[in-house]
């Protein structure tokens, strides 16, 4: 029993060690992209230094006039705001039918649209490639808008809020259908307020997912004003297509440190939505 | 009391107004994803099988039929095609086994809610909630050459660090331990929600019988834990399979074809050298390989949960 103890108090601090070892390349990255942020290129080249030896602002400044930055910035952030707003509206409402109204076929349309999720994008990029080159839509965001709301983003929002709805008990909706609320009614009034936690967690994954989309925007965008924060983060490179780092870190560093700051203060509600979409595979 | 025929029928007909009603309302709420999906999931996935039997190209917007001839030339004239299906087994084989365990061991060490252990979950998980093609552009700035810190760091210790995504004997390796770190915080969040649910009894029990941590360890964790296993296995393979943006960001396929992997060789195809025609049947072995494996993922889970109840 004593020497189990002082094993246990001699192991403690071992453990903390480990554990703090196998965190560095998690934090680490983080830490080289926001000091390397700040530095001189000569700097970045020369010899190890922890800490910027004088802070270049300047480097911020000279990612907007590298290449159009703000507006690419800007991009990204409608983008995932369309996407976002558009796939939440259609998954509640489609999940709310799925889970509450009865009609013919509802099962074997619900697992049809479900099977979209398993569907990797880059079978398909191809043939919609093409279709939307017929239509005039290559080089306008309108492809990545399409395929973010009808991707597997969206079969799977579909999914958690049916999962919620099936969840709330059905004498609530009854005794609304009584009180004279018809359908619609019991649907806006009811039972999206009821839905607000859903209605979170499919929000924050589908914005994830479209600030963090990299196929449909390459294949798509052309036009440097069009670029979406993915594409451009690859894109400060010198007159000899290497990159230069220090832009290209604090290009990252903005567009990073947004989504790193809201998952510190939104830890739990991120992490349970994260793990629950990690199960569909 | 009783009722009359035409009572009756005018409840009939007031019943049925009332279901049309309920299904028309039912179907209106679903036919904007129906139809997307129709449009942006099902046509193309009928296409992509269709272009599988054609020479398409992208550039010139050639098309002809070609009947199986893309086929015959990935399974009997294309060396890189079965180099590719290689180094997508070498990535899944590498990266799955190490991020299974090691999500294993982290999920454990940190299952206790404490201070300490809350900020390394949170650690652990800011990754997955990074882009990855931000990951992966700070991981090719760490992993250059002799520029690079982690080469740096090495040499501080004096050892000489490879040229880590130049070499081909490198390249793969350090791509894996990457994707590793990004992702491992999703598995270890999985495997917590499995731990906490481990039975307290049954560990105290194997303690007063003697047990010792590593039994306790082999005996009763990793069976207990066996579901949850197989269920981060099955999305954790099926995620190496799909693997894009950090090859096409860190490595391009390269050195000399080291990375090439299959979702990154039909974008090359597609959209390099434009035989779009080439890359829907490479599409198409992809979708194949998902597909049987997500079929596989469903029967495992049915099995543990029939199991269970």
């Amino acid at each position: 029993m004593k020497r189990n103890i002082v094993l246990a108090k001699t192991r403690e601090p071992l453990t903390i060690l480990l554990m703090i070892i196998v965190a560095l390349p998690f934090v680490f990255p983080f830490w080289w992209m926001l000091t390397s942020s700040l530095k001189t290129s000569g700097e970045v080249f020369g010899a190890l230094s922890l800490w910027p030896k004088t802070f270049q602002w300047a480097n911020f400044a000279e990612v907007f006039t590298y290449q159009p930055f703000g507006l690419q910035y800007l991009n990204s952030v409608y983008i995932a705001v369309v996407v976002t707003v558009v796939t939440v509206v259609l998954a509640s409402l489609s999940g709310y039918a799925f889970a509450k109204v009865r009609f013919p076929g509802r099962s074997a349309l619900f697992l049809i649209l479900l099977s979209s999720m398993m569907m990797p994008a880059e079978v398909t990029i191809i043939p919609n490639f093409f279709m939307m080159k017929q239509f005039n839509l290559t080089n306008t965001h309108l492809p990545i808008i399409l395929l973010g709301i009808f991707g597997a983003q969206g079969a799977f929002s579909t999914f958690v809020m049916r999962q919620y709805f099936l969840s709330v008990p059905h004498e609530l909706e009854e005794a609304a259908q009584i009180d004279g609320l018809n359908r619609l009614n019991v649907f806006l009034r009811i039972m999206m307020p009821l839905a607000i936690p859903a209605l979170s967690s499919a929000s924050i994954l589908t914005v994830l997912n479209s600030w963090n989309t990299f196929l449909e925007p390459l294949v798509f965008i052309d036009d440097l004003k069009k670029f979406t924060l993915p594409l451009s983060l690859n894109n400060f490179r010198d007159a000899y297509g290497s990159p230069v780092w220090q832009l290209q870190m604090a290009a990252t560093s903005l567009s990073v440190l947004p989504i790193l700051i809201f998952y510190v203060f939104a830890q739990k509600k991120i992490t349970n939505a994260m793990a629950f979409s990690g199960l569909k595979g | 009391m009783t009722k009359t025929p035409s009572a009756n029928r005018k409840k009939n007909h007031e019943i049925n107004r009332r279901k049309r009603g309920e299904y028309l309302f039912g179907y209106s709420c679903i036919a904007p994803q129906i139809l997307g999906f129709l449009v942006f999931v099902l046509g193309p996935l009928v296409m992509v099988i269709v272009y599988g039997f054609e020479n398409r190209n992208l550039l010139t917007g050639k098309t002809t039929f070609a009947g199986l001839s893309n086929f015959t030339t990935l399974f009997t004239k294309d060396p890189l095609f079965y180099k590719t299906l290689g180094n997508t087994l070498v990535f899944t084989l590498g990266l799955v086994p190490l991020s299974v365990l090691s999500s294993l061991l982290l999920a454990l060490a940190v299952r206790k809610d404490s201070m300490r252990n809350t900020v390394f979950r949170t650690i652990y998980f800011a990754p997955v909630v990074t882009a990855a093609v931000a990951w992966a552009i700070v991981w090719k700035f760490l992993l250059q050459g002799d520029q690079g810190i982690v080469n740096k760091v090495l040499a501080v210790v004096g050892i000489h660090g490879p040229n880590w995504l130049q070499e081909p004997g490198w390249a793969m390796g350090a791509v894996i331990v990457t994707r590793v770190i990004k992702n491992l915080g999703m598995n270890i969040i999985i495997y917590l929600a499995a731990v906490t649910n481990l039975p307290d009894e049954l560990y105290e029990a194997a303690r007063i019988d003697g047990a010792s941590k590593l039994q306790a360890f082999r005996k009763l964790t990793v069976p207990l834990l066996m579901p949850t296993t197989l269920m981060i296995t099955m999305i954790t393979v099926i995620g190496s399979l799909k693997i894009f943006d950090h090859i096409m960001l860190m490595t391009e396929g390269g050195p000399s074809n080291a990375t090439m992997v299959l979702v990154y060789y039909i974008y090359y195809q597609g959209f390099r050298f434009f035989e779009t025609g080439y890359a829907s049947a490479l599409s198409l072995v992809l979708f194949v390989i998902v597909l049987g494996l997500t079929l596989a993922q469903w029967g495992i889970g049915k099995r543990f949960s029939y199991q269970e109840g």
